[in-house]
């Protein structure tokens, strides 16, 4: 078999991806032949494969070799920087299976596959943490929003669910679309799809016009799947749309996998001599800020707001590209991503156990008089909404402290001076659910979940939000170790 | 007494969270706990009294520095100087008062706001205490988040307007400090766009930045100026930032309103000599700066004088009086003389107290009558002697009547003010002459002529708890207004410090060219520095008062 393309000793650094691959399909495939009542036993497999999968991932970066180890014949790379997107991803699905333990399995629907869904999507983020190569990225971006289309639509008799499923898979199709132009365009004008060969080609010279279209196009299909302004108009209606632990996951997991790929190619691929981009990225992360924050204060749906809330989070996170050249760009997206991972979780957590009165109406209101029934559920939500409005000590404040720096060390004073501005008026509708929890009494009618599923995650959720912004250390140290080289 | 400041700060975090495990209804236990808690609290802070070190210079002293966030390098950094020491006093004591003060006034949730109250006691020490900008701004900013609720919970009518028209307010004011601190930080280390750096360490140190800060250029020191003193203006509140407050003292619970006006006022005026002054000292001697902060000073004083004299609610009377008084205070610290900014720092004492004072009388009356229009009351001196005459004495006391706290505060700012220009201090006066207007119509309205109102005519007379809240603060008016000397002493070499700072840069200490330092290590100690040598120099006549 001399035509293999690469040693298989490469197959140790993919080692986290092919035991999810292959359990995910296990898992789908038992589960089809499972009664409805036992899926519960998938779920926790499915945990069970994520924490294997978890452990792997720490174990194949010890046994591949030193990092960064390039494998499959430069599509692929293990480096400490995909370790800490990987890390992420899979707390993120991990959350997402506790808090859809009793939602699915209460709902009319099969949780077998859901659960399958969930992991599969995991794959394709786990290979855009790691992938340098534009085909490779692209088919990995591909394999997570094919599953993700699915989970949006997964609720198929209500129409709102259908709804997201619809728009998710234009808008994602279209988006998709535009990347693939794009990335073909920088491969007519570089002649090559890896991502350092790329590189080599930008700091040649001046671009051709061949090549800043091909740019333009690659950052519009990227800002599609960050959800950021003018490309963000599909996700209010998708996170308000699926169901809500669905919500909870595309708020997070697909975004910071996007955010692991627009670094890539961005620092990676066309850093050198293409300082030009910065100002479309300029451009959008205003904008994003402007829509997402402003477009919130109207909202009464939790869904939508936190939907709205979590654009005006990406275009934050976008400041730290701009900071590109300078470490702390980079440093400082990968602890805002380490932040709102944790404090948006756990404020979709209490949308989770919040009973709406119909499907996909959880609104502010339903909070009324929360902090007298589960006082410790108004502390939490209003821990994880004071995180997500930046103030200390918590996650988010650390998180936006970062990137607030890094875009001020960049030069860019408007744009911070928006940033900041921003984030004071997103106090405003955070604090609307804080008031409606403590300073408005409830009716009597406020229903409760109790899931010790849900909590326990919450409970993770809130113990890193706090530990995170009162000993920032361990984490700003643990991000700063995963900077790309 | 290493590490007294942390337990300044973390008694009442864990009161707080001792009181969590109270069962609701217990709410007697869940008050007396406070209130010894809170009783404690004050009786620890005394000894930032006692300390002789703050008479002798102007350093940071009960240091405590550990390391934090080294890859930021944020330190958990506390020291207090005189200023820092006497608004840490203010607070314990407004702080104890505040708390049995509300005994019969809050009659709903009283667990969660007895740990409000103890959260927010704990954010305020923490920001006098902090020496680090990173760790500074936490405090700052998390002293909001228990305020807001005790406006919101346990406030008025539009308590939900008021409480989170003062987080906004205070909240943009502070993220646009929190820029200036980052291009501080960045100076300090590598640049900013258009500055070059300092090349040094990068620490967050307050008293590093003091000794750096004739480094600063002076087109920097401007921006850095006029970004902290948004954050500070917002606070104080100054004209034309100061609309949020009526609404939040005329919401909050009376301990709500008590603290707001005696100790989360003094955060900005607090926030200016420890950081506006001795940080951008050129920026704040440039004549236009200067004259415009002036400015708004004096059309807060006569403005906010002539707003609260057509007041119909009590309350809100007093709040617009606050304006005012904290006009004075700036007055007094843009005066930018030693007589200036001592009486700025004492008038904030004394409106901490006086208005501290006020507030806590009129909820005396406002948990009888449940109002606090003027026109409802009328004759009370009949039915209430005692109450009169305790309303009497503290009302004086903010007018600054001689003898009284509020005339040594005034006519000190007055002095300095004099000494830069005497038509700023010509204006000054004019609101004192509206101050006594207001504040003797009030009360001749409130108590003087016959009863007309059939509910007044059964008034109780204030109880010895009640007496118990406002005996204190009288006491202290009287001290401060008899023998002022402790109290001027105990900041005197902190402010001549600051004075000496703005010497070195009007004798144009601040270079063009920016000379970068040699690299400090991460932690400079404060009494070697500089700045802390120089103000040993301070000529007698600037640090004699």
């Amino acid at each position: 078999m001399g035509g293999f393309p690469f040693p298989l000793t490469d197959l140790w650094a993919l080692l986290p991806e092919l035991f999810l691959t292959q359990a995910s399909l296990f898992l789908l495939v038992w589960a089809s032949v499972l009664p409805r009542e036992k899926e519960g036993l998938i779920a926790r497999l499915s945990l069970l494969t994520l924490a294997a999968t978890l452990v792997l991932v720490f174990v194949s970066a010890e046994l591949a070799g030193p990092l960064p180890r390039t494998a499959c014949a430069g599509m692929f790379v293990l480096d400490r920087f995909s370790v800490f997107f990987k890390v992420l991803i899979l707390l993120a699905c991990a959350v997402t299976i506790l808090f859809s333990l009793k939602f699915v399995g209460r709902s009319p629907y099969p949780g077998g596959e859901y659960y399958g869904l969930i992991l599969f999507s995991a794959v394709g983020m786990l290979f855009m943490a790691s992938g340098i190569h534009l085909v490779s990225i692209y088919i990995a971006l591909e394999t997570m929003a094919l599953a993700q289309y699915v989970l949006a639509g997964y609720f198929k008799r209500e129409s709102k669910s259908l709804e997201a499923a619809a728009k998710y898979f234009v808008l994602g199709a279209f988006s998709s679309g535009i990347l693939l132009y794009g990335l073909s365009l920088v491969y007519g004008a570089t002649g090559s799809l890896a991502l350092s060969e790329v590189a080599g080609a930008f700091s040649k010279g001046t671009p051709t016009a061949l090549l800043v279209v091909g740019v333009i196009l690659v950052a519009c299909g990227l800002l599609f799947k960050v959800a950021s302004a003018p490309f963000h108009v599909w996700a209010p209606d998708v996170y308000e749309g699926a169901p809500t632990p669905v919500t909870a996951f595309f708020s997070v997991a697909p975004k910071v996998a996007a955010y692991a790929i627009f670094a890539r190619i961005f620092f990676g691929g066309f850093g050198p001599g293409a300082g030009d981009w910065t100002m479309i990225i300029a451009a959008s992360a205003a904008l994003t800020m402007i829509v997402g924050n402003v477009g919130a204060l109207m909202q009464t749906n939790v869904k939508r707001l936190l939907g709205y809330s979590s654009i005006s989070h990406a275009g934050y996170a976008l400041l730290g590209l701009l900071a590109y050249g300078t470490d702390f760009g980079l440093w400082a997206i990968l602890v805002y991503l380490l932040a709102y991972t944790l404090m948006n979780l756990g404020a979709f957590g209490l949308v989770v156990l919040l009973e709406a009165r119909g499907y996909a109406t959880e609104s502010v209101d339903d909070f009324n008089g929360l902090s007298k029934k589960n006082p410790w559920a108004a502390a939490a939500m209003t821990l994880f909404l004071l995180s997500l409005a930046g103030i200390p000590p918590t996650a988010g404040f650390i998180g936006k402290y970062y990137l607030f720096s890094a875009a001020m060390k960049a030069g860019w004073f408007w744009l911070t001076l928006l940033a900041v501005l921003m984030s004071a008026v997103s106090l405003f509708y955070y604090f609307r659910i804080a008031r409606a929890m403590y300073l408005v009494e409830g009716d009597g009618e406020l229903r409760w979940r109790e899931e010790p599923a849900v909590s326990a995650a919450i409970a993770f959720c809130v113990a890193g939000t706090l530990g995170m912004g009162i000993l920032p250390q361990p984490f700003v140290r643990f991000a700063q170790s995963c900077l790309l080289k | 007494m290493n590490g007294l400041l942390s337990l300044l700060i973390f008694l009442p975090v864990a009161g707080a969270l001792v009181l969590l495990f109270f069962p609701r209804e217990k709410t007697k236990a869940i008050m007396y706990v406070t209130t010894v808690i809170s009783g404690i609290e004050f009786a620890i802070s005394l000894p930032l009294w006692m300390e002789e070190g703050f008479r002798k210079s102007g350093d940071f002293f009960f240091r405590e520095n550990f390391e934090w966030i080294p890859s930021l390098g944020a330190r958990y950094s506390l020291g207090v100087d005189g200023i820092a020491a006497l608004l840490i006093l203010l607070t314990t004591l407004l702080t104890f008062i505040s708390v049995y003060s509300s005994f019969t006034a809050i009659t709903k949730r009283e667990k969660e706001y007895y740990a409000f109250l103890l959260l927010l006691e704990a954010g305020m020490v923490g920001v006098f205490c902090a020496l680090d900008f990173f760790l500074f701004y936490v405090f700052w900013e998390v002293m909001l988040v228990p305020m807001y609720f005790l406006i919101g919970v346990w406030g008025g009518p539009r308590k939900l307007y008021a409480a989170i028209k003062f987080f906004l307010y205070t909240l943009v004011g502070s993220v646009v400090m929190l820029l200036a601190i980052i291009a501080l930080y960045f100076f300090n280390t590598t640049g900013l766009l258009w500055w070059r750096g300092l090349g040094n360490a990068p620490t967050f140190d307050i008293v590093h930045y003091h000794a750096i800060a004739n480094q600063i250029p002076a087109d920097l020191q401007i921006w850095l100026f006029w970004a902290f003193f948004l954050g500070f203006a917002i606070k104080v509140p100054m004209f034309p930032f100061h609309t949020w407050l009526p609404d939040a003292h005329v919401e909050a619970p009376t301990a709500g309103s008590v603290i707001l006006a005696g100790v989360l006022l003094k955060m900005g005026t607090y926030g200016f000599l420890r950081f506006s002054l001795p940080i951008c000292p050129s920026a704040s001697q440039t004549a236009w700066v200067q004259g415009a902060v002036v400015a708004l000073a004096l059309v807060g004083i006569v403005y906010g004088s002539l707003v609260a004299m057509v007041q119909p609610d009590m309350k809100k009377l007093v709040a617009y009086s606050s304006v005012a008084h904290l006009g004075y205070v700036m007055l007094g610290f843009f005066a930018l003389n030693h007589a200036g900014l001592q009486g700025g720092m004492l008038q904030s004492i004394n409106h901490g107290l006086s208005t501290g004072g006020l507030f806590l009388l009129v909820g005396i009356v406002y948990e009888r009558r449940h109002t606090r229009m003027i026109s409802e009351y009328g004759g009370l001196s009949g039915v209430m002697p005692v109450y009169a005459t305790l309303f009497m004495i503290i009302l004086l006391a903010s007018i600054g009547l001689p003898t009284l706290n509020g005339f040594i505060g005034e006519f000190t700012i007055l002095q300095g003010a004099f000494l830069t220009n005497w038509r700023w201090a010509a204006v000054g006066a004019l609101g004192i002459v509206l101050g006594a207007a207001y504040m003797l119509w009030l009360y001749q309205r409130v108590f003087f002529g016959e009863i007309k109102n059939d509910a007044n005519k059964a008034l109780e007379d204030v109880n010895v708890r009640e007496i118990l809240t406002i005996v204190p603060l009288i006491a202290i008016c009287f001290w401060i207004g008899l023998y002022p000397k402790p109290f001027f002493e105990i900041t005197a070499k902190s402010t001549g410090k600051i004075v000496t700072t703005l010497s070195v840069a009007a004798a144009g200490g601040a270079p063009a060219k920016v000379v970068p330092a040699p690299a400090a290590s991460a932690v400079p100690v404060a009494p070697e520095s500089p700045a802390a040598a120089a103000a040993a120099a301070v000529p007698a006549a600037v640090a004699e008062k």
